[in-house]
């Protein structure tokens, strides 16, 4: 019934006010064409809203009515007349324009100025009533003027307005020029203003009839007058006026007497009027208005449903009120208006599709298909009604009752009879497709969803059985997801129609192992019914119809399942993904361990379970895992056909699987050598349904994973505080809840755990640079013997690249020969690799830290042996492995000073001097050490004093904590460097006990020193003591070690504990490099450790500077014994 | 009164559902189930601020045509719904706030009892009587 709700075109369009020209001639003169071009063309937003039609002058308009001067006796017929829109848009011009061709320099002007007025008499009486405007454009070949100059202008206009009767208001000059387009454009402002003002007054008469009215008889005229008002407004572009106007009209409309003869009139005006009102707000960006608007209109008339028999049409126009607003509320959005996730035209399309979907119901209960239309045809004349929403039978009819009962059943039956032939689910697919494109928009998936559901059963009922299937499918596992079950469950069913009626094999088999499992609230005698269809489908029988179908349909499918059984004799294997849906049959998996050792078969246990009423038989369980070469070992096979029923017992391949009873399938199978090491993981499960000869249905779970194993049914997470329970055997599977069962999809094979037994002997911590030595002893325990036994040692690895650098590690020999070697891989144990039961073996490992810190040291034998593993001869490869941490310490601290030869600490030597440098070893170890010997490796700018040196620290055996030391003296002559290195001071050591290994040489640097330049040196030779009164001779030796002659002054100073001879002041001179010797001979008078007396050096080149250095180099003491009385017997 | 009562899980799994007696019951529970994109929305605008302190009232989702769906979340983002039929206009907020309340101490005393595993679907008797109370009686 669409023509009762659709709205007309001239209500859809924007009005716009008409202006006709006439005059030009667009056919032969290219001046006139191109001023009309220069008008309709390019009309875009910012030039005036004008409509322009070319008419001839004498062109017909519709004749004007005479006006009413009384409404008293008058009745009207309707409200709208459906011609009166159209009639002021297109056919009443509120301006028209004569254009004539006149210059005002025009020889003939009288003739022109005749012709011109006739003409505008012509159009003048054509308009014969109606206050549309006139106007006259001449168009002219010269430019004009600037206003005021042009004299004769002024003048002949002035004369050619009196001639026409014109305003001059209304006389415009059009100057064929180059700026065609702006003089077009000012005109038509011109223009503009003048039909304003024409559909001003239009407006304003109208408004004048109210007068006239009374409420009784003439409800109808209120709605139509002001309808017309809003109307004028709207064509002369005053928007808001219109709406004020709009909403009186439907304030009117809400006052009319509504009965069941006029309703689809007045609910077709009320459309009309709403649609403008809300068109109108949302173009004044008041959404809420619009919206309140269309509740109000809705409310209103949702229960005027009119006559019952025609309750559809009703429907229908409901729906369209809502598909209306929709489109016009998408329409503000596009311009810019935001919506919300509540309020969007998205439910406007939902409730426009919901009102077609109770239209398609009516129908259905109302229309019968084999109506007789009736004849003569009631509704000849639909299309050209008088007025909007009257019944073609009887227009213009206002009264309570239909005139003619007879033609009104007649007109309900033709209705009716149309109706039946609409295909509404092409109404409501539509509808909901906008809808699920604008929820889609506002983040609403699952009212989406829901909608593309009803999408789904419209394409079902409209018979595009495939468009549904697909759709549908889209859907379900969100519902899955969600746990919907009874949702899911109408989807389902809806589905497997669909699966059905097109014969799609794969989609009805998974539908129908969805729809038999626990979680599907349906009767168990609709399950049995669906598992029976199930059976037979996978026992190439055609199914039984599904019921509720289309009797017409099912016959087509009948064949469809005839032969899609007869032709598929030969193979069809389909693949149903489980991860996907909630099959009734329920998988879990299990390896008996986490870890298999080598020599161990691998244990994985299937549990299978069936929800179904009915018990099931499968033909083939096989498990994938993700090394294939085992796939082989798991599989059953079911030998039975799927229609043998009962339980075979004590056969190996029995996938004959009861309800609620769940099963266990426990493959065995022997690991690889060569996977030793990696994981094993089950990646898929594939269970069959079927023969695979002929139809067979794969169940195949994939991306197996202990979370991922239940599927979409998770379990509730409270079990997870239950513990999981592994399951070994049948008996338990049959106690345990099915969810407890202990899943684990993947186990690592790890290598026979190895028989042998290791000794490590070795004293940690470790001292640094030494050879460590580790002892080892390895003993075999096997009872066969070992093969390819091999000993792996070194640094842990990926610890520490440092301790890597500075680990070495060598087997049976050891030695350094400055390539540090942190592992050694492979070292073959035994005789050639092998040991005999009970043989042992023992290997030396020597570890050298060149750097202090504490190394992991892994130890690792391995060897292969043949095992007996349930009767089959097996070559295991063991490992042992052993890990030990070694400390490393330094051996010892070694201290250097250097002392003058006074035993005194010096900062500075002084060059050709020589002096002392003492070192001191301590070990700071807790394991004794033995000094081997240590040498002196001096630098060039040193020299040792005398010839021979030897090594102080022979042999020399340190405990814990003792120190050794040595006082080495040396001379350095003289260079300009004013610091040298004094060289290196290595020791060679080892470990005391241990006279196997080689010893360790450790090098030390030796400090460097500063060095002094001394013009004088003095050498004292004194004895180490002398007795009282017993004569002491004391030479001093002055040597000058300059390049130049040295005068030097000496004193000697006087002591009250000496005697003394020789000279007591001297002055001399020193050549160059050469000395001079002063003899005393001292005579000591007191013992003890007394002073000597005094030498004082001056150097007349350095007054004052040398006494001090000289005291330095020669000694102020010596020890005097005293005289013994044996020493007077010996005298 | 409310004509259909539903018990959502924080999974968005439906716990318990009760409509008044009708044919067309599956239309409610599509009712609730696409009211949950409303609630999950407004759910998800108030977790942006950690410091507001949600209400647990949710209001009037959205309207339909002949129902009015409201909605009401625990801390725990059990969600519960009610729909009631647009032309009942004697329920104003305060009531329906009342309703959800009796709902939520009504859930609260079945989670109480030891026997009941949360996630499973609710049929303790006593709740489904304070349902039954809050249901239409015709």
């Amino acid at each position: 019934m669409s023509w009762a709700s659709e709205l007309p075109p001239d209500l859809l369009c924007r009005p716009l006010g008409l202006v006709v020209l006439t005059g030009l001639d667009n056919t032969y003169n290219a001046v006139h064409k191109a001023i009309w071009d220069a008008f309709c063309n390019n009309r875009r937003a910012d030039r005036v809203p004008l409509q322009f039609k070319v008419l001839n002058l004498d062109h017909d308009y519709p004749k004007c009515r005479t006006k009413r001067t009384t409404y008293e006796w008058y009745v009207p017929k309707g409200i709208l007349k459906s011609a009166w829109m159209n009639k002021h848009l297109d056919q009443v011009p509120s301006v028209v324009v004569v254009f004539f061709d006149l210059d005002w320099d025009e020889p003939l002007w009288k003739e022109k100025q005749m012709e011109c007025a006739t003409r505008i008499e012509i159009v003048r009486n054509s308009l014969d009533g109606r206050s549309t405007r006139v106007c006259v454009v001449l168009i002219q070949k010269n430019a004009p003027l600037p206003p005021g100059e042009d004299m004769v202008a002024a003048e002949r206009a002035a004369s050619f307005c009196s001639a026409c009767e014109l305003s001059a208001k209304s006389l415009f000059v059009l100057p064929n020029t180059d700026h065609l387009l702006g003089y077009v454009i000012r005109l038509e402002n011109a223009f503009y203003e003048q039909a304003q003002s024409y559909y001003h007054t239009e407006a304003r008469r109208v408004k004048a009839h109210k007068e006239f009215l009374n409420k009784t008889t003439h409800q109808l005229l209120y709605v139509r007058h002001q309808f017309k008002i809003a109307f004028f407004n709207e064509l002369k572009q005053d928007t808001h006026t219109a709406l004020k106007h709009y909403k009186q009209a439907y304030g009117n409309v809400l006052e009319l007497r509504m009965l069941n003869t006029n309703m689809l009139e007045v609910k077709t005006v009320a459309g009309f009027i709403n649609y403008k009102i809300c068109r109108l707000s949302f173009q004044h960006n008041a959404p809420l208005d619009a919206i309140s608007q269309f509740r109000k209109h809705i409310d209103f008339f949702k229960k005027k449903i009119g006559t019952g028999e025609l309750s559809f049409e009703h429907s229908a126009w409901m729906s369209r009120q809502f598909q209306i607003f929709g489109d016009l509320f998408d329409e503000a959005i596009k311009l810019g208006l935001t919506a919300i996730q509540t309020q969007h035209p998205g439910f406007y399309y939902q409730q426009a599709a919901n009102h077609s979907i109770s239209r398609k119901q009516l129908c259905r209960g109302l229309c019968h298909p084999n109506i007789t239309y009736p004849s003569p045809d009631p509704l000849e004349g639909l299309s050209s009604l008088d007025y909007y929403g009257q019944r073609p039978w009887r227009q213009g009819h206002q009264s309570i009752d239909p005139p003619d009962a007879a033609k009104e059943k007649d007109g309900i039956l033709a209705l009716q009879y149309l109706e039946s032939t609409v295909d509404h689910e092409w109404i409501i697919i539509p509808l909901l497709s906008s809808a699920v494109t604008q929820f889609k928009k506002y983040k609403s998936p699952r009212m989406k969803r829901y909608l593309m559901v009803q999408m789904g059963e419209e394409y079902y009922h409209a018979k595009q059985y495939t468009n549904a299937l697909s759709l549908l499918s889209r859907v379900t596992y969100d519902y899955r997801v969600e746990h919907w079950w009874p949702l899911l469950t109408n989807i389902l069913i809806t589905s497997l129609r669909c699966a059905y009626l097109v014969g799609n094999v794969e989609e009805y088999v998974a539908l129908c192992l969805e729809l038999i499992s626990k979680y599907i609230p349906l009767s168990k005698e609709e399950k049995t019914r669906i598992q029976m269809n199930l059976i037979r489908v996978m026992s190439s029988d055609p199914p039984e119809p599904e019921p509720g179908c289309d009797a017409d349909c099912v016959e087509k499918a009948k064949p469809l399942w005839k032969c899609e059984t007869s032709k598929e004799q030969e193979q069809c294997m389909f693949t149903v993904e489980m991860q996907n849906i909630i099959p009734f049959v329920e998988c879990k998996a299990a390896f008996s361990e986490e870890t298999f050792t080598a020599d161990v078969p691998i244990v994985l246990h299937i549990f299978l379970k069936t929800t179904c009423p009915f018990p099931m038989r499968f033909s083939k369980l096989s498990v994938l895992l993700n090394n294939q070469v085992y796939n082989q070992y798991c599989v059953v096979s079911d030998g039975q056909g799927i229609g043998s029923g009962e339980s075979s017992e004590e056969q190996t391949g029995d996938l004959y699987l009861v309800p609620g009873k769940p099963k266990m399938y426990t493959f065995t199978y022997l690991p690889r050598q060569e996977d030793v090491g990696k994981t094993l993981q089950i990646s898929s499960i594939a269970l069959e349904l079927g023969s695979e000869t002929s139809r067979c249905s794969v169940l195949h779970w994939l991306h197996w994973s202990d979370s991922g194993s239940e599927g979409l049914i998770l379990p509730a997470p409270e079990h997870s505080g239950k513990k999981k329970k592994k399951i070994s055997s049948q008996e338990d599977l049959e106690t345990v809840e099915w969810d407890l069962i202990d899943t684990n999809s993947s186990a690592n094979l790890v290598p026979r755990v190895a028989c042998v037994d290791v000794n490590i002997e070795h004293h940690s911590p470790a001292l640094i640079m030494e050879f460590y030595h580790i002892k080892l002893n390895i003993k075999n325990t096997e009872t066969s013997s070992t093969r390819n036994n091999s000993l792996s040692v070194g640094q842990k690895e990926k610890l520490d690249t440092f301790l890597d650098h500075t680990t070495h590690v060598t087997v049976d020999h050891a030695e350094y020969k400055d390539k540090v070697v942190p592992r050694r891989e492979q070292v073959p144990l035994g005789n050639q690799g092998v040991l005999e039961p009970g043989e042992e073996s023992n290997k030396s490992i020597f570890v050298k830290c060149l750097q202090p810190g504490t190394r992991t040291i892994v130890i690792r034998i391995t060897y292969e042996v043949d095992v007996d593993v349930s009767g089959h001869m097996v070559t295991c490869t063991c490992e042992k492995e052993e890990t030990i941490t070694i400390p490393a310490v330094p051996p010892f601290e070694v201290t250097f000073l250097v002392k003058s030869m006074k035993f005194e600490a010096v900062e500075s030597v002084h060059a050709d001097c020589p002096f002392m440098v003492l070192t001191d070893i301590n070990n700071s170890s807790q394991w004794p050490i033995q000094i081997q010997t240590s040498e002196l490796k001096l630098s060039p700018f040193i020299k040792n004093v005398g010839e021979n040196v030897q090594s102080q620290l022979e042999s020399i055996s340190l405990k814990s904590s003792e120190h050794a030391g040595e006082c080495l003296c040396m001379v350095a002559p003289p260079v300009i460097q004013p610091t040298v290195p004094l060289g290196n001071y290595v020791i060679h050591w080892k470990r005391h006990g241990d006279d196997t290994l080689p010893s360790v040489t450790t090098t030390l640097p030796l400090p460097h020193v500063t060095l002094e330049h001394i013009p004088l040196a003095v050498d004292v030779d004194i004895p180490s003591n002398g007795s009282v009164r017993d004569t002491l001779p004391v030479t001093y030796t002055i040597y000058n070690k300059t390049g130049y002659i040295q005068e030097i002054e000496v004193t000697m100073d006087s002591s009250e504990l000496f005697m003394l001879s020789g000279h007591k002041q001297l002055h001399f001179r020193i050549l160059p490099s050469s000395k001079y010797k002063l003899n005393y001979n001292l005579y000591p008078l007191a013992p003890g450790h007394i002073p000597l007396p005094r030498l004082h050096l001056n150097m007349l080149r350095y007054p004052g500077t040398m006494d001090d250095i000289v005291h330095k180099m020669i000694p102020s003491h010596v020890f005097i014994m005293p005289q013994g009385k044996s020493n007077g017997i010996t005298v | 009164m409310a004509v259909c009562v539903a018990v959502i899980s924080k999974e968005n799994f439906p716990l318990f559902i009760k409509t008044i007696p009708t044919e067309n019951e599956l239309k409610f529970f599509y009712t609730v189930h696409t009211s949950l994109d409303v609630v999950e929305e407004k759910i998800s605008n108030v977790g942006k601020n950690v410091n507001d302190m949600r209400e647990l009232y949710l209001g009037l989702l959205y309207p339909t045509e002949d129902y009015k769906v409201y909605g009401y979340v625990t801390n725990t983002k059990v969600k519960f719904v009610i729909v009631v039929e647009s032309s009942n206009t004697n329920l104003r907020d305060n009531e329906i706030r009342g309703m959800f309340r009796r709902l939520h101490n009504a859930y609260v005393d079945m989670m109480c009892n030891p026997f009941y595993t949360p996630g499973e679907n609710i049929s303790s008797k006593p709740f489904e009587r304070i349902v039954d109370s809050m249901l239409v009686q015709d």
